[in-house]
């Protein structure tokens, strides 16, 4: 009997790891795609834009009043009133992005950097009540049922559609992003501007331009990603912008801030460390995971992985 | 000549001591709140306003002092006041440990890693960490403080609190006046301003931050205790991030590095949404746009520390430049 227990319980652990580890990637995907606003910005302004994460839950209630107030699912049928969906609210969030460098960022371009960073956190205390304030404290809920529910079985191995596609939505975009930053021209304008603004302008590049575009990307990407948290888990609420804000952020540093291939990787490792941490040591620590592993990468390695270590301007 | 200022300050010392007489029990508690904060607000003025470092995990500090005096008192019955060195010293203890591998860290990577501090430490205490916190109902029953005999009941008799807690807001005054006015103060506003050039004229940079950090750490860590003395029950909810934005704000938008400034400021977040409770719910809102406005126009602070002049010798410079 004992014997023939064996492999089913090795079964049922394989199973048991392998839900963790398409939650993981499912969450990490939208880490990452928060995580490469935080990096975009920083890589051009050095700047923290602590506002990020509540770019992110705006993104999620713009996604709740779009999809409930046109009926877009209706209309269109699931699939491309999604699609649609998630363009609008790519463009709003963007557009609202712009408007925060603008009046928050812009006028404090030469003041002290931490300056900055005062003001991302007030436009950010700025976001999170105005969002209560018109959608009220309590949690909204989705509605059920667009993404489909069914659980694709691979080798015996649970894979829940679900996760897969956001998943799949998620490494598209920041396919695209990549492509996009590497082989167009724009793209090559906002690596140039990374690595050095003042060579930039006198090589005719529209540094303000650039920066404008970053802040659209960026947010965006973060506003799209609340769509698919508020699709996934199906409740969104007011205050969430900063916990996942502080962890997409986490992840950006881990794969080295500046460098969006590291966001994406640093995204989903921290996805998968986090749902492997909360499953195998305790689930009440779960949200003290992504802060430990971000004291110990800024203490260990502050470059983070994929960071190219330069020496600290001074 | 009086100095304009002294005779302003001489003023509102007066009128903050007599407050308490011509108003109710909930007001006076409003002002206990106000004098608090305002103690937390100094003892984060020493990192983020004299030493520059962006530290966002105060609350972290003020829970472990709060903590210890729960702990202690509740399960030995040592009384509240006899602990207030002891809650200090192991939030100072803490601030140490934790502070000492990312104190070299620069300006924006130290908030990040603060508030992480912070997160972790309420999260310790929601999760009853060696079964000693109480999970997130907290710890009850925390004695009342007592001086010679006489119990202070802070919340039956607010009054009475008010003067224990400006009596230590008068010390904690002069402390840090004395202190931003020694070598120590100067070395960390020196450091603060331009740390390389501080490292150039051998002041030793992580020695003084490592200070500064333990000592704000240390008054937090008593402000906790007096805390837990007065409202007698403490649950992770009192030690939210947002506390620590809360402390960041006061010492921010009073202006920082200035004590009459953190003051100020502590008076104006905590007191002022009192006075005008149909803005309750604007609350943080009117806060966010006036951190935003404040780092465009006036970075400084409503009242910034006044610029230190230095007597210098004239004559010898002449005989110098001649």
């Amino acid at each position: 009997m004992s014997l023939n227990l064996e492999p089913y319980t090795s079964k049922s652990l394989m199973e048991q790891f392998f839900t963790q580890l398409t939650n993981g990637l499912a969450v990490g995907g939208i880490y990452a795609l928060i995580a490469l606003g935080y990096t975009m910005v920083y890589g051009v302004l050095k700047l923290i834009n602590f506002a990020h994460g509540d770019l992110f839950t705006i993104g999620a209630y713009l996604g709740l009043t779009l999809l409930a107030s046109f009926h877009l699912a209706d209309h269109l049928g699931v699939a491309t009133a999604l699609f649609v969906l998630a363009l609008m609210v790519m463009g709003l969030v963007g557009i609202i992005g712009i408007l925060l460098d603008r009046v928050a960022y812009k006028p404090l371009r030469t003041s002290p950097r931490l300056s900055a960073v005062v003001s991302a956190l007030g436009a950010s205390i700025i976001f999170s009540n105005t969002i209560m304030l018109v959608f009220g404290p309590s949690p909204k809920v989705y509605p059920q049922g667009l993404l489909p529910t069914q659980v694709l079985y691979i080798f015996g191995l649970p894979i829940p559609i679900m996760r897969l596609l956001i998943l799949l939505a998620s490494i598209v975009m920041m396919i695209g992003l990549y492509v996009f930053i590497q082989k167009t021209k724009t793209g090559t304008a906002i690596r140039a501007a990374a690595i050095d603004q003042d060579a930039a302008r006198l090589m005719g590049i529209n540094v303000d331009r650039v920066i404008m575009l970053v802040f659209f990307i960026g947010p965006a990407l973060g506003g799209v990603a609340g769509l698919m948290v508020g699709l996934h888990y199906g409740q969104i609420n007011f205050t969430m912008g900063w916990i996942y804000g502080l962890k997409a952020f986490t992840a950006a540093i881990l794969g080295g801030i500046g460098n969006i291939p590291g966001a994406m990787v640093g995204g989903l490792l921290l996805g998968v460390i986090e749902s492997m941490g909360a499953a195998y040591i305790s689930n009440a620590w779960k949200d003290a995971i992504a802060f430990f592993v971000l004291i110990v990468i800024l203490i260990v390695r502050p470059t983070g992985l994929l960071g190219e270590r330069v020496a600290e301007k001074i | 000549m009086i100095d304009l200022r002294m005779i302003i300050y001489a003023a509102v010392s007066v009128c903050w001591l007599v407050a308490p007489l011509f108003l109710g029990n909930y007001h006076t508690d409003v002002l206990n709140n106000i004098a608090i904060y305002a103690l937390l607000g100094l003892s984060l003025n020493i990192i983020l306003g004299y030493g520059g470092m962006f530290h966002m995990g105060h609350a972290a500090f003020f829970a472990i002092g709060a903590y210890a005096t729960a702990i202690i008192n509740t399960s030995y019955g040592i009384p509240v006041l006899w602990l207030l060195p002891l809650s200090g010293i192991l939030a100072g203890v803490f601030a140490l440990v934790v502070a000492r591998p990312i104190i070299h860290l620069r300006g924006d990577y130290l908030l990040i890693v603060t508030i992480g501090m912070v997160e972790i430490v309420r999260i310790a205490l929601v999760n009853n960490v060696f079964g000693l916190t109480g999970g997130a109902n907290g710890i009850f029953g925390i004695a009342s403080p007592t001086i010679f005999g006489h119990q202070i009941n802070g919340i039956v008799n607010p009054k009475h609190y008010f003067y224990l807690l400006t009596a230590f807001l008068a010390f904690t005054i002069t402390v840090f006046y004395l202190l931003e006015h020694s070598r120590f103060g100067r070395a960390l506003k020196f450091l603060s301003s331009d740390s390389v050039a501080a490292e150039g004229s051998g002041i030793d940079t992580s020695g003084y931050k490592l200070a500064a950090f333990v000592i704000g750490a240390f008054w937090a860590g008593m402000v906790g205790n007096l805390y837990a003395g007065k409202i007698t029950f403490i649950s992770p909810e009192s030690f939210s991030f947002w506390e620590s934005v809360v402390m960041f704000m006061i010492v921010i938008l009073g202006g920082a590095g200035s004590i009459p400034g953190v003051l100020l400021g502590a008076f104006l977040i905590i007191g002022l949404p009192e006075y005008f409770h149909g803005l309750q719910q604007y609350r943080l809102l009117i806060f966010g746009f006036a951190l935003v406005a404040m780092m465009i126009f006036r970075p400084q602070g409503i009242l910034p520390p006044k610029q230190h002049t230095y007597a210098t010798d004239n004559a010898s410079e002449k005989k110098v430049s001649s």
